[in-house]
């Protein structure tokens, strides 16, 4: 009797893979983009749809052009996800382009030109709404405050056909800032707080989702739903949210505290903006995030830190795709620097001394 | 037991928790393997040297009879498992991955398995000196058990230059689907309980600790009971966990302290031993008996049914196959120990070996073997090494062909327990890199050894070859002057004549 000819141990497996991993980030993600799809109707499904079908499209050309083999790579769901997330992260009305446009920076440059999965510095998705965000600036903003499905807000199939796919804005969106737009705006005007708050979405409203913002991170509910069932599947640890959102906690909290009148408080920014989808699902993408325990707290309270530092004094209003591609940037880094103590030696890696036992080893 | 409850175990980092399917044998008491019609006997069986051949082709032998001799400090000797015929002394399939030939004494059972009349069982084994078990457990040809085949003896005489306190036997069986120490502990506990007394005297510590994972409730039991009377044994529960096994890691969780880098777990007054070896032990003092058979489990997907059986070193692995009634179906792999860290075997024509406690034969959905995909850095692996390794950026320095690389991120400080590969969901042969390493890295210490060894040859050679001239110059300078010298004598002589 021959067998086959034997590689090495072990020879049985926890029966993980890659495909079931994404797979289950991507269950996690399905409650708050159903919700987004409620939410924003019609032009926020054919929006995901166009941007997911042009990320799995990308990934294939890029595969056979490298000479992958195109099935099981494309098989493995990472296209997939690296498409939804991206599309999570887009106004929920903006013209399918923009998506596919998207799309395209995600996998081609931000994925396959570091050579495909696992290689990549920066997150795709990130690679991707990052470049948006500067290169077409006024899409990228343009939200509309939720019109749910079937109700008298909502545009029919038709309409929705024509804000995706159609000429800019013939239906009359109600297009609203999001709430730290708003507040970024009437901030930046010397307008107190207090009134600045007064016309934006409450938080309740945050919490829930019914607010203008992305397709699919105004449900910090929902979002954080998913993020536990992560959690609970082991697919992500609890070190990069919790220091990312405690870090962003403790530093709004400390200014609110400060100066209640400039300063938005702990609640407002982490119910807001990508902040809760950002600690749960984008910073903790295991290929640009660092590989020890240790690194993963230091790369989430980074990353906390820079969302406080962008949202509150640069630039744009909304900081978490910056600030976890810089910490992304970090991360080669902090893997370098905080490798696991090896066992039977020191931190330095010299063997522990026990010469105390007469041994001569 | 009580004490059991009360004992504080310590945490150590990483592991995983496969799936254990010790159910498939756990409840198969041990049998006595019935004798097969050829034994093949390999000469090396340990760590070390091998043994040399006392006997030659057509030799009768008894059962227990010396058939090799130790050759060395670090080398063990080879018994006649059964009476029976010397049929030859040559190659046969070694009981590894390669199933290269290698020296092999086969014997043929003439069915009387009659035991030598030398036997040398001592009364009062407790009155004999530390060396003396030593010496008795070397000459019984007792090996580490459970795996390793470290020889015993040398590690019974660690006391000469460590100062040791404890004795840890390792029960912790925690590779899936093993159940031999498990039935042994439940089976022999007596016996099992008087080598370990033995041991811990021939090695002069002040506690026993027997380490049984928390999944072996009834050998917990059993041991607990058989060790009642005496206050210095503790059976302690451990909790289930691969690679509980690992010495190393054993001994942090009894006691908290990491063995240093390089060293043993002597380094730390500790000295660990298995299940098995007690039993061998036991044998070898009371009754005189060597180690010329030992317990195994086959079992696996692919068995028909999985058995515990006695098995006389030498049976071919077929014949214990047979015994099982068989595979269901053709195994994908076939499994010398467990899943986790066992050797591959090329075919069941193998010898069952002094290292040897399992045979599996896995099916497809056992292994569970799938596409390697390429590294997602998920480290999986990082969390999972009980060494605090880096797995997956060792790998990728050995890819990339950096040997040197990954010895700095601690290649040589990897037990190979394969728990990255486990988890990997890419399904990298994580641990197949670093055997390829090692190998590697032996390898060219080899080479360097040879390349020093040659040119220091070439060296001694040109200075001997230098010297030899400068002899034969001297030896012909010398002849010169006693020629010169005898012309001048002579022509001296003639002169004289010539003026007389």
């Amino acid at each position: 009797m021959t067998i086959k000819p034997p590689l090495s141990a072990p020879y049985t497996h926890a029966g993980t893979s890659i495909s079931r991993t994404m797979g289950l980030v991507m269950l996690a993600l399905l409650p708050a983009t159903l919700f987004g799809f409620y939410l924003f109707g019609w032009p926020a499904i054919f929006l995901f749809a166009s941007t997911l079908l042009a990320a799995v499209l990308t990934e294939a050309l890029a595969l056979r052009l490298a000479g992958k083999p195109v099935r099981p790579f494309l098989l493995d769901g990472s296209a997939l996800l690296t498409g939804w997330l991206l599309a999570l992260t887009l106004p929920p009305w903006a013209p399918w382009w923009i998506g596919v446009v998207g799309s395209i920076l995600a996998i081609a440059v931000g994925k396959q030109m570091f050579g495909g999965i696992g290689q990549n510095l920066f997150n795709p998705a990130m690679v991707a709404r990052v470049a948006l965000l500067i290169s077409f600036p006024l899409e990228m903003t343009l939200f509309t405050t939720p019109a749910p499905l079937f109700s008298d807000q909502a545009p029919d199939l038709l309409q929705s056909l024509a804000i995706t796919f159609g000429n800019p804005a013939p239906y009359d969106a109600v297009s609203s800032a999001t709430v730290l737009g708003h507040l970024k705006t009437e901030l930046g005007r010397g307008v107190n707080l207090e009134q600045a708050a007064a016309g934006s979405a409450s938080l309740w409203q945050l919490t829930w989702g019914q607010a203008a913002g992305s397709l699919g991170e105004t449900s910090a509910l929902l979002i954080l739903l998913g993020g536990l069932f992560l959690l609970y599947k082991r697919v992500i640890s609890w070190h990069i949210p919790l220091a990312m959102l405690g870090t962003l906690a403790a530093l709004s909290g400390l200014f609110h505290l400060l100066n209640p009148d400039h300063y938005a408080g702990p609640l407002t920014h982490l119910l807001s903006g990508a902040a809760i989808l950002g600690a749960f699902f984008i910073a903790t993408d295991l290929v640009t995030s660092p590989s020890t325990r240790r690194g993963q707290l230091l790369f989430g309270a980074g990353c906390g830190l820079l969302v406080y530092i962008i949202r509150t004094w640069a630039g744009y209003p909304e900081g978490v795709a910056f600030a976890v591609m810089l910490m992304n940037g970090c991360t080669p880094l902090i893997d370098h620097f905080l490798k696991p103590r090896i066992y039977g030696r020191d931190r330095r890696g010299e063997p522990l001394n026990y010469a105390d036992n007469g041994g001569n080893n | 037991m009580a004490a059991a409850d009360r004992f504080k175990l310590f945490r150590i980092r990483g592991g995983v928790h496969p799936q254990d399917r010790k159910q498939l044998s756990a409840e198969q008491a041990i049998e006595p393997l019935p004798l097969p019609p050829l034994l093949h006997i390999p000469l090396q069986q340990h760590i070390g040297a091998p043994a040399e051949p006392l006997v030659r082709r057509g030799d009768l032998v008894k059962k227990g009879a010396l058939l090799a001799a130790s050759q060395g400090a670090i080398s063990a000797p080879v018994h006649a498992p059964t009476s029976g015929r010397i049929m030859g002394v040559g190659g046969y399939p070694a009981h590894h991955a390669s199933g290269l030939s290698v020296r092999t004494i086969t014997l043929k059972p003439d069915g009387q398995d009659e035991w030598i009349d030398t036997l040398d069982p001592v009364v009062e084994p407790f009155n004999l000196p530390p060396d003396e078990i030593a010496r008795r457990v070397a000459e019984a040809g007792i090996v580490g058990m459970g795996g390793a085949t470290f020889p015993s003896a040398v590690k019974l005489n660690l006391r000469n230059r460590y100062r040791l306190h404890t004795l840890v036997i390792n029960g912790a069986e925690c590779e899936p689907y093993l159940t031999c120490d498990d039935r042994l502990m439940r089976e022999q506990p007596e016996q099992v309980l008087d080598g370990v007394l033995l041991m811990a005297r021939a090695l002069g510590v002040e506690r026993i600790l027997l380490a049984i994972e928390n999944n072996k409730p009834a050998a917990q039991a059993a041991m607990g009971e058989a060790a009642q009377a005496h206050a210095w044994v503790t059976v302690v529960g451990l909790p289930t966990r691969y690679p509980m096994g690992s010495e190393k890691h054993l001994v942090q969780t009894l006691t908290g302290q990491e063995t240093p880098a390089r060293g043993l777990t002597a380094d730390i007054g500790v000295v660990v031993h298995n299940v098995a070896t007690a039993l061998a032990v036991h044998e070898a003092l009371r009754h005189g008996r060597p180690l010329i058979s030992r317990v195994m489990t086959v079992s696996g997907g692919a068995i028909r049914t999985p058995r515990n059986l006695r098995v006389p070193l030498g049976t071919p692995l077929s014949y214990l196959v047979d015994y099982c009634g068989g595979f269901v179906r053709e195994p994908s792999r076939l499994v010398s120990g467990g899943p986790m860290m066992g050797q591959p075997l090329p075919s069941t024509r193998v010898p069952a070996v002094k290292g040897s406690n399992g045979l599996l034969a896995l099916t497809d959905e056992e292994v569970r073997a799938d596409r390697e995909m390429p590294c997602i850095r998920c480290a999986s692996c990082v969390q999972a090494c009980p060494c605090g390794l880096v797995p997956l950026e060792m790998a990728a320095h050995i890819r990339a062909g950096s040997l040197d690389g990954s010895v700095k991120l601690g290649l040589l400080d990897c037990i190979g327990c394969g728990s990255c590969a486990y988890v990997c969901p890419s399904h990298i042969p994580l641990s197949h890199y670093f055997n390829y390493a090692k190998g590697e890295l032996a390898a060219r210490q080899r080479a360097q050894h040879k390349q020093n060894e040659t040119k220091r040859l070439a060296e001694a050679r040109s200075l001997r070859l230098e010297a030899a001239k400068k002899a034969k110059r001297a030896a012909m300078l010398k002849r010169k002057q006693e020629q010169q010298a005898k012309q001048a004598k002579s022509a001296e002589a003639a002169l004289s004549e010539t003026s007389q």
